[in-house]
């Protein structure tokens, strides 16, 4: 928070020294799309905030903690996968999920699938490329994406 | 007009919600008070604090690395160089993957070699920068540095396959019109 506080000062100062009308207008375009995500971000809040508060976070961390294994894994894929949500919004879901005891390697692959594979997309993917590649990258973005969980999840410890 | 028609649904939820957490704060109503001072609270004032700062990078980067600026210098870029070229533009995107698909279509009447197109697809979706606040403030440095690095790999490995696949094969892209 104090990193990202630093950070954003500095670029500021820099870029208000650089050019103080590109300054307004990059100020003007970041209001703009913060207005923009606002109230999507608050009903995400809301109802991840009701369902925290009805489903107990043991039962949580026993679906997607660290001891969930392979399940989790697969479940957690299988969301990314399907799901249709933007970064903007993910992310933040996604470190309520931490702290509500979701491990680190199962959101990597909830991340990684989210970016990457698009079952529901697939039908564009398929009217550019064909079915066949939309299919191909597809299947091997899903496999990748959990080696990318195993992966985390063996180096996590370790650093 | 357009923004409420848009963000209806959300609207009507952050309007109930509210209601909801007057009448708990009016009545003292149990479960209620424990929403909105456990969970919500805390991912409300996160939120708040974190959220214009990251608005207000997002906007600066864009206004002083317009992406049109790398994407003139893409032609038939083909090789190490035309791969890099590709990922940074790739980075410096936002959006969802299917909004990658008609600018790989771009690239490709653009001459842009098969495995580029693929490199493209992979780093589209794996790094982005105006997102990458938003991860490393959400998620953290090394969470954001892990993913990011273990995903490379993936990706490369991903477009050498499939460039494989096309070897033999017809590859065509095209565009929706």
């Amino acid at each position: 928070m104090k990193l990202l506080l630093i950070i954003t000062g500095a670029c500021l100062i820099l870029s208000f020294i650089g050019d103080r009308r590109k300054t307004a207008l990059g100020l003007k375009k970041g209001a703009m799309m913060f207005l923009k995500i606002l109230p999507t971000i608050l009903t995400v809040i809301i109802v991840v905030s009701i369902l925290l508060y009805l489903v107990p976070e043991q039962k949580i961390a026993g679906w997607f903690g660290e001891e969930s294994g392979f399940d989790g894994y697969m479940a957690a894929a299988l969301v990314g996968s399907i799901s249709l949500i933007q970064g903007f919004i993910a992310f933040p879901m996604a470190g309520v999920l931490v702290q509500s005891g979701v491990s680190y390697p199962v959101i990597a692959i909830f991340i990684t699938t989210l970016l990457m594979v698009g079952i529901m997309t697939m039908p564009v993917e398929a009217r550019y490329f064909g079915w066949r590649m939309a299919l191909i990258r597809n299947s091997l973005a899903f496999v990748f994406a959990l080696v990318v969980g195993v992966f985390m999840g063996f180096l996590w410890n370790l650093f | 007009m357009r923004f409420i028609k848009k963000h209806g649904v959300n609207i009507g939820i952050i309007v109930a919600f509210s209601l909801f957490a007057g009448y708990s704060v009016y009545t003292d109503y149990l479960p209620g008070l424990e929403i909105l001072k456990g969970n919500f609270r805390t991912f409300i004032t996160e939120l708040i604090s974190m959220l214009p700062l990251m608005f207000i990078l997002i906007g600066l980067f864009d206004v002083w690395l317009p992406k049109e600026k790398v994407q003139k210098h893409i032609g038939a870029g083909s090789g190490i160089k035309g791969s890099l070229l590709v990922a940074l533009l790739a980075f410096m995107q936002a959006g969802p993957l299917y909004a990658a698909f008609p600018v790989a279509y771009t690239l490709w009447k653009k001459g842009c070699s098969r495995f580029n197109i693929f490199i493209y697809l992979g780093a589209f979706s794996t790094l982005k920068i105006p997102m990458l606040m938003f991860e490393i403030g959400f998620l953290g440095v090394k969470f954001s540095l892990l993913r990011i690095v273990l995903t490379m790999p993936a990706v490369i490995a991903i477009a050498f396959i499939m460039d494989r696949y096309y070897a033999k094969k017809s590859f065509e892209i095209k565009s929706l019109q």
